[in-house]
């Protein structure tokens, strides 16, 4: 759920004798709360259409709310309700999701030499790295900026992400079918949202659009769920031909 | 596997490969092609994602339906810059719409 963030006005000069530095930091402060705060809540906010989206999956409420909980990565989680709702095996489903899961491995590398967590503090962390708090944290110009980015980005996305996985699925009842209200356009709307800031160069586009060729045209012949992990060859053999080819 | 076994394997996956991400050494997976691949991974999955479920219908065939409207919504939101909330708005807005229409 990568999205732009707010362009954050240039800090004001830095005062050639530094005061006793606590006015200057807490502006700086207030600025990364407000980033995060808003961040956090306008996706915590989308958690209401992966509750309706579970509900009308077939999935119980102690199963959205184990997945928003648990799982805590929202790609991840409207993939699997989605290949499940899809009538694909759950192994497959599961598959599906944790190669989506795999990039927050990539963002833990690269926050972990910029928050510099204490060893005790790193499990607990580490249930929040996943798009949100890591493009927060990444465009802070400091550490303190980035640890305080982070830790509020999660709590505020942790806290609206599950009360509203919760709230969808018990509205998803009173709304009857979710279809008639385009609530089916939601998850993709979401993959759509989370895609495009990812497409930036050439390969970039020519896996997206390969890999949406190669889902179509798989979709047919294969298990439901199936034609997302042939897609998922898309992004080897781009790489292949654009390495072939002098690209890099 | 039941669902409740494919939730559990996801949230312990999910999370092992987040803390392997912060617990793992700086270095040992930043070579240039594996960060390449890790970079490409979910582009192609994600638009894979965003495509069967626009244009996937039941038992394997494809649909051109409201969706597809709803979408196009969605994508417009995108190139305007809209903020997340409005994008996933307009594309659930323009789907039902189309969709009383009897698209």
């Amino acid at each position: 759920m990568t999205q732009d963030l707010p362009v954050r006005n240039p800090d004001p000069p830095e005062p050639t004798v530094p005061p006793p530095d606590a006015p200057h930091r807490s502006r700086a402060d207030r600025a990364v709360v407000r980033d995060a705060l808003g961040v956090g809540t306008a996706v915590g906010l989308s958690g209401f259409a992966f509750g309706v989206t579970a509900a009308g999956a077939g999935l119980s409420l102690p199963m959205a709310c184990a997945l928003s909980l648990l799982v805590f990565t929202g790609a991840s989680q409207f993939a699997l309700v989605g290949a499940l709702a899809g009538g694909g095996a759950p192994a497959t489903a599961a598959a599906g999701a944790l190669f989506l899961g795999v990039r927050n491995a990539f963002y833990g590398l690269r926050l972990s030499g910029l928050l510099r967590l204490p060893g005790r503090l790193r499990p607990l962390a580490a249930h929040w790295v996943i798009d949100e708090t890591a493009a927060v944290s990444l465009a802070q110009p400091d550490r303190r900026s980035a640890r305080l980015g982070f830790a509020v980005t999660g709590v505020t996305l942790y806290l609206l992400w599950n009360l509203t996985t919760l709230l969808g699925h018990l509205g998803a009842a009173a709304l009857g079918d979710p279809a008639a209200w385009g609530l089916d356009a939601a998850g993709p709307a979401v993959f759509l949202a989370l895609l495009a800031p990812m497409l930036r160069t050439a390969g970039e586009r020519a896996v997206a659009v390969l890999a949406v060729a190669l889902a179509l045209a798989t979709h047919p012949v294969l298990p439901a769920g199936v034609p997302v992990l042939a897609a998922g060859l898309a992004a080897p053999l781009v790489l292949c031909v654009t390495r072939r080819g002098g690209g890099r | 596997m039941s669902v409740w076994w494919a939730i559990a394997v996801t949230a312990a996956g999910c999370y092992l490969v987040k803390l392997l991400g912060l617990s793992v050494p700086a270095g040992a997976l930043e070579r240039p092609l594996v960060r390449r691949l890790a970079a490409l991974l979910p582009v192609a999955l994600l638009a894979a994602l965003t495509g069967l479920q626009t244009f996937g219908g039941q038992a394997g065939a494809l649909a051109l339906d409201a969706r597809a409207a709803g979408l196009g919504a969605a994508a417009l939101a995108l190139l305007l810059r809209a903020p997340f909330l409005v994008v996933i708005g307009a594309a659930v807005v323009v789907t039902a719409g189309a969709r009383a229409l009897g698209g």
